[in-house]
């Protein structure tokens, strides 16, 4: 659990490098966001006169939520504490009901920016959520388990081999990811255009410790996301329970590998395209749905692809 | 209805400018004017008052003809142009701010620039110290289920001007958007009233900073055509290479920031980079990034040595190696394409109405260029094309910066194969008696007018400046409507107005 905490600001810190050198700018050092917090953690809290407590416990209530969801993956051995309390559909459930508080918190101030980005984001979050549950409905039918830990073993061993199915549920996943992330062309985590937000716009409200832990969560969201993509489609060298330590640490330097490689290619995605309109998010997501569909389908009709 | 030519000529006494013609008309006159441009016989370019008089520049386009009538002897009111041509509307409102003169039946009498907080009304005209209650500003209403309004700024999140714009929305769909501007008004003309030339042309030049050349260059031809006084041929050949060079700036940083806004940031990088080459040439041509204050009546302050010539000599040829491949990559990104094709669509007759200049009227059909049209020296003799499209979206607008963009570059080889050698600045004869100057000069966003008259001893008696921005912020009004809110960004940086220049 501690990981996920260290690990997450290195990450997003690491995807901005990217991009910025992807650009052929400097670029802020790869620590920035741990300082961004921190000055973020110093700073006064600005509240709106009319917030309730809604507002105020908001924050916490995110960070705390996604922070327990992030931690029920594994990173890098599959033996976590929690596994056995909770599978993929709680963790769905624990980001969702994140989310939940998020936009209600975005409308409590009454702005008008809020309540934009609270109807944004719930509108993504619609089509989101079914997507990544159809994902879940074909790795449980492969593996027999929506248990993270159990598909991961699953997938390790040698009897899944290539699936049309997988191939088309790391699709919607990842198409889901984007969208769930704020990342383009979903919604741009660098834009100063108060209109074009949707994330960005239902916490426009938040200031000092709130926002940094409104921002923490996101930073751990992408951490969750990617780990979530490695585990289940890139389980190689996630050390088993009960191996000693050379399979730890082989387990360890083969999760960061994937952090780079996921960081990457989210970076280069983001460079090569441009945001699309709003409305053009629900035919993106939909696509997610669909495939997710097609996948859980296809396992019906044949167990073999 | 007589040509415009024949318009004024009725009226007496006439002065012959350079550019143009001035009459001054009688009320029927006036009103006549103002039906005339309501009928599209002729475009409105400006509109201003004094104390006691108002002033209408007008345009006919096939003949390339600018005029200006005159109303003089004015109480407190004259006939309202707005109630026949709704483009003059935001400079009749202007007009009552700033010199305190009523237009009669004005359709729209809220204040524009005077927003209660100069401590003192009609700045221009006969002042008075009892600044205007600042009441609420209303905005238009808006009726219907379902509506929402969403304020936004004056102050933006980015680092950009002040300027504040009233959503009203159904859901994500604009049903309506009001803009309410003047937060940057500087009081440039009555800086003006009174100065010296030298200090005239320094306040021209910081009217809107992004066109400091094209602001400098036509306040120096307004006094130039004033005093009927030659300037050096090398002095009018490199005023063209700096507004050139200016165009050439602003075109490559507006197309990379138009595609930032749809969140594209590799354009804007990679148009970031080849601006600012565009900017150091000119540090190293002219001594100054943007070349403020270089341009002054009656030449140039900085001549061009050979080894700067040199400079820009190498710029050409380095953008036009890497333009082409940022135009393919604009044009192949279908993600980029998806936001700006059909986004903003502005219909050729609003153009035409309103008498949009530069790329705004250009991408809707409307082909006027103050350079092709009026012919100014130097681009009599200088070849170039004045790109016009029809389509009238953000992607129009883009590309017909595109197209400048190259039209520049060629403009500036040009210029520095002909340029002719000699002196580039003469001094400024003792100026005698009163007498009045225009010139409408192109900027990069479009014509600016700026029209002036010289008092007895040297000085400025009074000075209009007019930024295209007057007539192309009413029609992104009209451009967002039916578009959603997401893409506002897009369609305001594709106008990119100016919002120092309008403030004044």
């Amino acid at each position: 659990m501690a990981l996920v905490l260290l690990l997450a600001p290195l990450l997003t810190g690491f995807v901005r490098k990217i991009k910025a050198r992807l650009l052929r700018r400097q670029g802020p050092p790869l620590i920035q966001p741990y300082r961004d917090l921190l000055r973020l953690l110093r700073k006064e809290v600005v509240l709106a006169e009319n917030a309730s407590w809604l507002f105020r416990i908001t924050p916490y209530l995110v960070f705390a939520v996604i922070w327990v969801a992030a931690s029920l993956i594994p990173t890098f051995a599959t033996g976590l504490v929690f596994s056995w309390t909770a599978d993929l559909i709680a963790i769905v459930a624990l980001l969702g009901s994140a989310r939940f508080f998020l936009a209600l918190a975005g409308m409590d101030a009454g702005t008008s920016f809020g309540g934009i980005g609270s109807s944004r984001e719930v509108m993504i979050a619609t089509l989101a959520e079914p997507a990544m549950l159809l994902t879940i409905f074909t790795l449980a039918l492969v593996a027999g388990s929506t248990q993270l830990s159990t598909i991961a073993a699953v997938m390790i061993s040698s009897h899944v081999g290539l699936r049309v199915s997988l191939g088309m549920a790391l699709i919607a996943l990842i198409m889901v990811a984007i969208a769930e992330n704020a990342r383009i062309p979903v919604d741009n985590p660098a834009t100063h255009l108060e209109l074009t937000m949707v994330h960005e716009a239902m916490v426009l409200e938040y200031s000092g410790r709130h926002l940094a832990m409104i921002e923490f969560a996101a930073y751990l969201k992408l951490l969750l996301y990617i780990s979530l993509i490695a585990c289940i489609f890139l389980p190689w060298q996630l050390a088993l329970p009960g191996t000693g330590a050379p399979a730890y640490i082989l387990g360890v330097v083969a999760y960061l590998a994937k952090l780079v490689i996921g960081a990457v290619l989210l970076a280069l995605f983001e460079t090569a395209s441009a945001k699309m309109r709003v409305f053009r998010v629900p035919e993106f997501l939909g696509a997610a749905l669909m495939l997710g569909m097609l996948a859980t389908l296809l396992l019906f009709v044949s167990r073999s692809l | 209805m007589p040509s415009l030519t024949d318009f004024i000529l009725q009226g007496s006494p006439v002065k012959q400018y350079r550019p143009g013609l001035c009459g001054i008309v009688d009320q029927t006159g006036w009103i006549a004017a103002a039906d005339a441009l309501a009928d599209g016989h002729w475009t409105l370019l400006g509109l201003w008052g004094e104390a006691s008089a108002a002033h209408m520049a007008l345009l006919e386009e096939p003949t390339a003809t600018v005029g200006i009538v005159r109303l003089e002897t004015l109480e407190n009111s004259y006939p309202s142009v707005a109630r026949h041509h709704p483009p003059a509307l935001r400079l009749e409102r202007a007009i009552h701010d700033l010199v305190g003169l009523e237009p009669q039946d004005l359709p729209d009498p809220r204040p524009w620039l005077d927003h209660g907080r100069w401590g003192l009304r009609a700045p221009l005209g006969h002042r008075s110290n009892a600044p205007l209650k600042s009441t609420a500003y209303e905005f238009l209403p808006t009726e219907g289920q379902g509506l929402h309004q969403i304020p936004v700024g004056p102050v933006h999140a980015g680092i950009i001007e002040p300027g504040h714009f009233r959503f009203t929305a159904s859901g994500e769909t604009v049903v309506r958007l009001e803009e309410r501007l003047g937060y940057v008004h500087k009081g440039v003309e009555a800086l003006m009233a009174g100065a010296d030339l030298g200090r005239a042309v320094h306040i021209a030049g910081r009217t809107s900073g992004d066109s400091t050349v094209a602001y400098a260059f036509a306040f120096s031809r307004a006094t130039e055509s004033a005093l009927e006084l030659e300037v050096p041929p090398r002095a009018i050949w490199l005023r063209a290479l700096m507004a050139e060079l200016e165009r050439l700036a602003n075109h490559l940083g507006d197309i990379g920031a138009i595609c930032n806004d749809a969140a594209f940031s590799l354009m804007h990088a990679h148009c970031g980079i080849l601006r600012e080459h565009v900017l150091r040439a000119a540090h190293i041509a002219f001594g100054h990034r943007m070349m403020r204050d270089k341009v002054v009546p009656g030449g140039v302050t900085t001549d061009l040595s050979d080894e700067a010539a040199l400079t820009l000599r190498t710029l050409v040829p380095e953008i036009r190696q890497r333009f082409p491949s940022l135009v393919e990559l604009y044009d192949n990104t279908a993600s980029l394409q998806d936001r700006t094709v059909g986004t903003g669509v502005l219909r050729p007759a609003l153009a035409r109405q309103y008498g949009a200049g530069g790329y705004v009227g250009r991408a809707s059909g409307r082909s006027f260029d103050a350079r092709r049209t009026l012919c100014y020296p130097p681009y009599d003799r200088l070849h170039f094309e004045v790109p016009v499209l029809s389509e009238g979206d953000v992607n129009a607008r883009i590309w017909i910066r595109i197209r400048e963009v190259e039209q520049s570059l060629s403009l500036v080889e040009q210029i520095l194969e002909q340029l002719p050698d000699g002196p580039v600045l003469t001094d400024v004869p003792d100026i005698r008696g009163q007498g009045d100057g225009l010139a409408l000069i192109e900027g990069f966003r479009g014509d600016i007018l700026v029209w002036l008259r010289l008092a007895g001893d040297g000085r400025i008696d009074r000075c209009h400046l007019r930024d295209p921005s007057w007539f192309q912020w009413p029609l992104l009004e009209a451009v967002i409507e039916a578009n959603i809110v997401a893409d506002f960004p897009l369609c305001n940086k594709s106008f990119n107005c100016s919002y120092s220049g309008h403030d004044l």
